[in-house]
């Protein structure tokens, strides 16, 4: 039995039901992380010593009879600007490259709470700015598809670690569809949430309304399973949701039975320029296995999808020129050897210590909030976001799920957009939308273009995250024999 | 010339709430440096704030103290700026939507009321507190960092320091009345910050506005706009105007000195906080903050004159501070002479305060023991003199005026045939003082009786003793 090769449900049955110890299932992922790594850079930190101790404690619970947690032995990945106690929290940057955080986030306490064992930090585009992964201090991640091709990002690490069998899941963060972009190029599920269902204590915002904390999974079954971990309110996140969910991820039904009934809206706004031309036969092949499941599939209008990405855009950077203010040099991070002044304290450490794109990301949004012309762009984005929200209200009315690519372009070479940003922002062109409107969506694998992996984007109203699992074990059981 | 100050001032009062702004560490003054902190004071990466319905609180009560409008929907945002006492490059404030406005305070002059309009109370939190060592060396402490504040903001109302002075007492007073803070400017609870410029009346000439920081007591703030108004008023009658700048006050050379030029108007880049949800006000909240309010001084002072039969201005004076109110109202509670209590209080309880600088409630005296004292002058038991001497002692050693009466021998002495003997002594020995009394010199029968007091240690009784010469001389 290839251990590395089992899904999360797997590993969790097998410890249960003692056939393999948790020991044994963390050694199987440490081995593999260590044969495959140097080739994929998925990593950041690696918590050896802390994963096998970890993984004692689960196995001398089941020893004694305890209860165990939904997580119980299962090997997990954290995107590396989850912060950690023990471990650093570098978020791929210069700035934090020995930062050590003195408490856990909320998502880490839940783990633990749930006998997950955490086994290590993943690597990520600058503090997740980018969707390509190329913007580490650490390096780029490659691709386990191919690692000629980047995995996305800027989640791209978690992705990589759990494409290269070298976790069964991952969390990631998503703020204008870091999770989905690259689960959608790794041919792997993630799902963002709804905005407040997953407490954001503890996570390095980007953007702090449009972040989410999501998953990642070889299946919808082991992507429910994680999530259902870390839902649920928490009292030190002000945006939390107060309700909570039970979220379905049980197999054994026919895809049918998830799908029949389902009604499906297509934006008819997809097919921009921007757009690749193949992906329109391949949605036209989606469609038909939902339809064939029994789903009713429409065209419908969200007329304001196009301004969606431009919105995002100075939304995200006016907030983000806000949050890297407290990078500063002065009580944590990188502060640069020769300064004369406060001042210049300030601007030589965040001067050596941060990417290109972390400064153009600052300056634009430093612009947008500033009194005059740029200011006139913010006001805008917020009404604009406003009207992005009603058409998706609109939609949700009368549509359970709405379907879209996950990325308007597939996975592309390494190096080969490197100095595009712009072309790169556009790869969020269905996903930041979603962010805007704080809805949640699973991207799911639908099959390859000329060898190059799809990812289906499958839409649900804010806490509808039911209706996207159901959908999304229905198309993975109805994509069984190919698309 | 005529000319026409304008001042407004911007307070910020620190709110005495048990926890901080947005987290759950302990709001306290002092204390070891940087232990009363955690990641969200700190602002350390991935936390979060979470507001302090408390503070929220405490703001509604201030607003509604100084009749303010109450926004039912708010929202805090940040203020964006560097500096070291700063942990996160943004403070969170609230820029266009202010949990209070359109407020007012009214202040007493000679010629009656006025009253000074408020423009907005906001809630925030406060800095860390920066120390310049002489080394040249700064230490920061975060302990206050996160510590709930209000900012009061007024209109340019107040035309004399005076006025800005009388606010500053209205403003304080209504505070500690309200219990949302200690107001103590001496440890930084609240702060005051003033804008001054000044009209000529005639030419409307104007000077541009002078912003004055670093204020440590009322006495500077008045001393400051006193100094500014004068300087300003210079340059107008030299044609010149002055520079929109930032000045701060030094205590000891006792002038303004300019602390940095403004430029254009500063940009903090505000902007909603997205950390924390948008506040929703119930007006139901605000009638229950406003029900439990306690007395304001200006309805405490109405129902003094009404119910005490009190003057308006003893009324003003003992309703100046909530303590020194319930002081009153708890004497009267031993001594049931509203007049008599308001005098001895107004009179020589309020010197001693002042001789010992220090409040009410921080002196050796009580109700209990004032009203006691006023009892046993009122029944002749002693002079009033003699209570005045015992007033001394109760503040120095919180005695019972009874006891101290007692171990002294001080009660007054009103049997005749106990005082005549000492009063036919003195008569003989100033022969002159009963010719020049019998001339028609008043004073001299103030001489003599002086002296009978003298004689008995002060213990006699002064009417008797002034009944029994009188009684003596016209026999003679």
């Amino acid at each position: 039995m290839d251990i590395v090769k089992l899904s999360a449900l797997e590993i969790r049955e097998k410890i249960l039901n003692k056939e393999l110890s948790a020991t044994q299932v963390v050694k199987a992922h440490l081995d593999r992380i260590d044969e495959i790594d140097k080739d994929i850079n998925a990593f950041i930190s690696i918590n050896k010593e802390e994963a096998l101790k970890a993984a004692e404690q689960v196995d001398e619970k089941i020893k004694n009879g305890e209860d165990l947690g939904s997580l119980a032995g299962i090997p997990i990945a954290l995107k590396d600007n989850i912060v950690t106690r023990g471990t650093k929290t570098t978020c791929g940057s210069k700035m934090l490259e020995d930062f050590m955080s003195p408490y856990d986030a909320r998502v880490v306490e839940m783990i633990k709470s749930q006998d997950g064992i955490i086994i290590g930090k993943t690597n990520m585009d600058e503090f997740a700015m980018g969707s390509s992964n190329e913007r580490s201090y650490f390096g780029p991640t490659k691709n386990p598809v191919n690692t000629k091709l980047v995995p996305g990002g800027s989640s791209g690490g978690s992705a990589a670690a759990v494409k290269a069998n070298e976790v069964p899941l991952a969390l990631g963060t998503d703020t204008g569809g870091s999770i989905r972009q690259p689960a959608a190029y790794c041919d792997l599920v993630g799902i963002k949430p709804s905005y407040g269902l997953v407490s954001r204590y503890g996570v390095v915002p980007l953007a702090n309304t449009l972040d989410a904390v999501g998953v990642f999974g070889k299946n919808v079954t082991d992507a429910a399973l994680m999530l259902s971990a870390i839902a649920g309110y928490d009292e030190k996140d002000s945006t939390s949701y107060e309700n909570s969910i039970d979220l379905v991820f049980e197999k054994g039904l026919e895809p049918i039975e998830y799908i029949k009934g389902m009604k499906i809206g297509i934006p008819k706004e997809i097919y921009l320029d921007e757009v690749d031309k193949r992906l329109k036969d391949h949605m036209d092949k989606v469609i038909k296995i939902f339809e064939s499941l029994g789903a009713s599939v429409e065209e419908i209008s969200l007329p304001h999808l196009k301004y969606g990405l431009a919105t995002y855009h100075v939304i995200a950077t006016a907030e983000i020129s806000s949050n890297m203010a407290r990078f500063d040099g002065l009580r944590y991070g990188h502060r640069a050897k020769e300064y004369s002044s406060l001042d210049e304290l300030y601007t030589n450490s965040r001067t050596e210590a941060f990417g290109d794109e972390v400064k153009r990301r600052i300056l634009m949004g430093t612009y947008y909030l500033s009194m005059g012309h740029g200011r006139d762009y913010y006001e805008k984005a917020l009404k604009m976001r406003t009207l992005i929200i009603d058409d998706f209200n609109k939609a949700f009315k009368d549509y359970d799920i709405i379907l879209t690519p996950t990325s308007p372009i597939l996975p592309f070479e390494l190096g080969k957009l490197k100095d595009e940003p712009l072309t790169k922002d556009l790869t969020g062109i269905f996903t930041a939308p979603v962010n805007l409107a704080g809805l949640c969506a699973m991207s799911i694998p639908c099959g390859y273009i000329d060898g190059l992996p799809v990812g289906l984007q499958i839409i649900g109203d804010r806490f509808k995250e039911n209706n996207i699992i159901k959908a999304g074990l229905g198309f993975e059981g109805g994509m069984k024999n190919g698309i | 010339m005529a000319y026409k100050t304008l001042i407004g001032l911007e307070i910020h009062v620190e709110l005495a709430t048990k926890t901080k702004m947005f987290c759950g560490c302990a709001n306290s003054f002092g204390g070891e440096a940087n232990t009363h902190c955690c990641p969200v004071c700190l602002g350390l990466p991935g936390s979060l704030p979470v507001i302090n319905k408390t503070a929220v609180e405490y703001a509604i009560k201030a607003g509604i103290a100084f009749n303010c409008k109450i926004n039912t929907k708010t929202k805090m945002d940040r203020k964006n700026y560097y500096y070291a006492d700063l942990v996160k490059g943004y403070q969170i404030s609230q820029d266009d939507i202010p949990l209070c406005e359109d407020g007012y305070i009214e202040i007493e002059l000679e010629n009656g009321t006025k009253k000074i309009n408020l423009q907005r109370i906001h809630i925030e939190e406060d800095t860390g507190k920066l120390t310049h060592t002489m080394e040249g060396d700064t230490l920061i402490d975060y302990n206050r960092s996160g510590v709930p504040l209000i900012e009061i903001v007024s209109k340019p109302d107040m035309n004399t320091p005076e006025e800005a002075r009388l606010f500053l007492e209205k403003l304080r007073s209504t505070l500690k009345y309200i219990e949302v803070s200690d107001v103590k400017m001496e440890e930084g609870s609240l702060r005051c910050d003033i804008n001054i410029n000044v009209v000529d009346t005639e030419s409307g000439a104007k000077t541009n506005i002078t912003e004055i920081k670093n204020l440590n007591s009322f006495r500077g703030a008045v001393k400051a706009m006193e100094y500014e108004e004068e300087r300003h008023i210079q340059l107008l009658k030299e044609g010149k105007n002055t520079v929109r700048e930032t000045r701060r006050w030094d205590e000891v050379k006792n002038e303004t000195i300019t602390m940095r030029e403004k430029g254009g108007a500063e940009d903090y880049r505000y902007a909603v906080d997205g950390d924390l949800a948008p506040i929703e006000i119930s007006q139901t909240w605000i009638e229950e903050i406003r029900s439990n309010l306690p007395e304001l001084p200006h309805d405490k002072k109405e129902r003094f004159i009404k119910e005490y039969d009190l003057s308006e201005y003893d009324a003003g004076v003992l309703t100046a501070s909530k303590e020194l109110a319930s002081f009153f109202e708890e004497t009267i509670k031993y001594i049931d002479d509203t007049k008599l209590v308001s005098n001895w209080i107004m009179g020589d309880v309020l010197r001693r305060l002042k001789d010992e600088e220090i409040e009410i409630e921080d002196s050796k005296i009580t109700p209990k023991a004032l009203g006691q004292l006023i009892s046993l002058v009122k029944s002749g038991k002693i002079n009033n003199n003699t209570g005045k001497k015992v007033l001394r002692e109760v503040f120095e050693t919180g005695k019972d005026p009874e006891v101290i009466v007692k171990e002294k021998g001080l009660i007054q002495i009103s049997d005749e045939s106990q005082i005549l003997e000492i009063v036919e002594r003195v008569l003989s020995e100033n022969q002159q003082s009963i010719v020049d009394y019998k001339n028609g010199k008043d004073r001299a029968l103030g001489f003599l009786v002086g002296q009978v007091m003298k004689a008995s240690r002060g213990k006699a009784n002064p009417q008797l003793v002034n009944k029994m010469i009188l009684d003596l001389i016209d026999k003679m």
